[in-house]
């Protein structure tokens, strides 16, 4: 800003501010939606007009852990009473809680979530595992052709997920992969790990290869010098890495989709797939799907600064 | 080994002879990655190469055949393929389009200091972060004709957005205009914040007036990066499978690339779908190449 400012330009300021301060709730809106219907009431989840504000209710998280019936007449008040607070809030609507044992199945969705979890954290460990080292690779060592080699290794990235399901489907096929933890692992490794490569040679290329000389005359081998000096200072890049090698399998949905459906099945095929004929019970999906974003707001926020970086696989640092 | 130094120390002195030479580490860390990815990501492209040129559909027992470039040659003078490409193109056009204004525009909105900067960026940036096809169920409901909060806010009455043949591709691209604008918000902040302020205070001095300034200064300066959120969110919108596939099923809104599931997945036409799935492959090859030339000439500067 220029030091001296007239007028017209500190009340385009104020007006500019409060566009900003709109264009944030409207871009908040449909997100508020999401989870404000995680804590609605069921009648309020469809209800005209909208409900925007309400008491919040935690029956659609009972829901989504639980499994219920209608019931027939008045619950025992000692049955109620011995009931812990939550289940109360479920009698109150005129269910009952069923003890989940043989007969009575679980839904779905811890299973899905769990799978999404296994699946996210494993293949992400294993794309900045290697990621990490190549990166290294090619940051400190000339290698012939190297752009060509990064720019393949990128375009890898760039295939549509659609277009790689149609062999790997095939492939996974005969292997037995297919519904498989494992065949899920492998093609989210392969999706991140250019991306890995990427972002991680752009940090590495900013730790000063003076500091691994002075560890090599101090009588370090190559190796030592490269997990006790490089891999530490490297440690902010590799975690901002991993969160984002993270997100990327956690939201995955078209191989997830083609890939699996049961035993592996991961929750962003799961999710949309409870809407099925007559009037979905938007509560319990929002309810599960609240708790599928949030780990995604907690790490952006906590990626912040290295956003700009991550989506522009470290071309630009800001 | 000259050729692969890891530092400028003399190859023959002791520190340099310590442990595994480079060549030894440089192959350890780079050749683990490369053959994996030719394994997983250029072995199946050559494999459904192969059947691009056959009868294969994956469903079926009875062996297939080899017919040549047939299935290229009904592809291409396929009507129904054509005008999912028009689709295609159209959601592309309107969606980044949409992205440019939108997250340009907020980027210069928030490109000024006022309290909060920060978490309000932050904030904006959400809707890029989430999973595309949960977006894409829940914008259903927002579009609800019965009891969506848009129409609602809006009086649409009963406008059935995503189930109408002539609105779906839009309502989709709405939705992804609010999922990607951050993006392209993120990106033009950080080229607005490189434009020196000394330029600003001459244009000031000069007595410039903020269209000339604008034209002149910020947009010259800006464009390379804007042209690389162009460039991505072109490629990616092309790509767009999970969020128009979660959110409707109208033929009007049908992509290339959900097109090329169901040819896949649900018709079980594999040889064809994997020569469609080449043509698609090469133009978003195209696309790439495109991309990380103009990523390299941001870095360089």
């Amino acid at each position: 800003m220029a030091a001296v400012r007239t007028s017209s330009e500190v009340a385009f300021n104020r007006i500019a501010i409060a566009a900003v301060l709109i264009a944030t709730l409207v871009f908040l809106a449909p997100i508020y939606w999401i989870a404000s219907t995680a804590f609605k009431p069921k009648e309020l989840a469809v209800s005209v007009p909208p409900t925007v504000l309400f008491e919040p209710e935690v029956t659609p998280f009972v829901r989504l852990f639980t499994k219920r019936v209608q019931m027939q007449k008045t619950v025992d008040p000692q049955v109620y009473d011995a009931a812990p607070w939550w289940e109360k809030r479920i009698y109150d609507g005129g269910e009952r809680v069923l003890k989940v044992g043989k007969d009575v199945q679980l839904s779905q969705y811890p299973d899905r979530f769990m799978n999404s979890l296994i699946v996210a954290v494993i293949s992400t460990v294993l794309a900045v595992g290697m990621g990490t080292f190549t990166a290294y690779g090619f940051s400190r060592f000339k290698i012939a052709g190297e752009a060509d080699l990064l720019f393949f290794i990128l375009s890898t990235r760039m295939l549509p997920p659609v277009v790689v399901a149609i062999p790997m489907f095939l492939m996974y096929r005969m292997a037995g992969l297919n519904d498989s933890h494992i065949g899920l692992i492998i093609l989210y490794v392969a999706f991140n790990l250019s991306f890995s490569v990427w972002l991680m040679k752009g940090f590495m290329d900013e730790i000063p290869k003076e500091y691994e000389e002075a560890a090599l005359v101090d009588g370090y081998t190559r190796m030592q010098a490269f997990f006790k000096i490089v891999l530490p200072e490297a440690a902010t890049g590799i975690a901002a890495t991993a969160v984002f090698c993270f997100i990327t399998a956690w939201n995955e949905y078209a191989f997830a989709l083609i890939m699996t459906n049961r035993r592996a099945q991961t929750a962003p095929p799961f999710i949309p797939s409870q809407i099925g004929s007559g009037l979905p019970d938007w509560t319990t999906i929002a309810a599960g799907t609240f708790l599928f974003l949030l780990p995604v707001a907690i790490f952006t926020f906590l990626l912040r600064n290295h956003l700009l970086r991550g989506v522009t696989f470290g071309a630009i640092r800001k | 080994m000259a050729s692969v130094a890891l530092t400028n120390l003399d190859p023959a002195s002791r520190a340099a002879a310590r442990g595994w030479s480079d060549l030894t580490i440089r192959n350890l860390f780079i050749i683990p990655t490369l053959v994996f990815l030719i394994v997983f990501n250029i072995f199946p492209l050559i494999y459904s190469l192969g059947y691009s040129f056959t009868n294969f559909a994956a469903n079926r027992a009875e062996p297939w055949q080899f017919v040549g470039l047939q299935n290229y040659r009904e592809l291409l003078s396929d009507d129904h393929i054509w005008s999912n490409f028009v689709i295609t193109a159209k959601y592309v056009i309107v969606s980044v389009a949409g992205q440019m204004i939108v997250g340009f525009g907020l980027a210069l909105l928030l490109n000024r200091s006022f309290p909060m900067k920060g978490l309000i960026t932050t904030l904006l940036l959400l809707p890029m972060m989430m999973s595309a096809a949960v977006v894409g169920l829940f914008w259903q409901l927002l579009y609800s004709p019965s009891w969506g909060p848009i129409n609602y806010v809006f009086r649409l009455g009963d406008f059935a957005w995503l189930s109408n043949p002539d609105s779906a591709l839009y309502a989709v691209a709405i939705t992804d205009i609010w999922m990607w604008s951050p993006f392209v918000m993120l990106l033009s902040l950080a080229g607005l914040s490189a434009v020196p302020q000394h330029l600003y205070e001459a244009a000031a001095i000069d007595r410039a007036g903020w269209w000339y300034t604008f034209t002149r200064i910020t947009l010259p300066l800006v464009s390379p990066i804007l042209l690389i959120a162009l460039i991505f969110r072109t490629m990616e919108a092309f790509k767009t499978f999970d969020i128009a596939y979660t959110m409707t099923t109208q033929p009007t809104a049908e992509l290339i690339a959900i097109r090329l599931y169901k040819q896949a997945f649900q018709q079980w036409d594999t040889g064809k779908s994997c020569a469609l799935a080449y043509i698609v492959l090469i133009m978003v090859l195209a696309i790439t190449n495109l991309y990380v030339k103009y990523l390299n000439k941001v870095k360089e500067r």
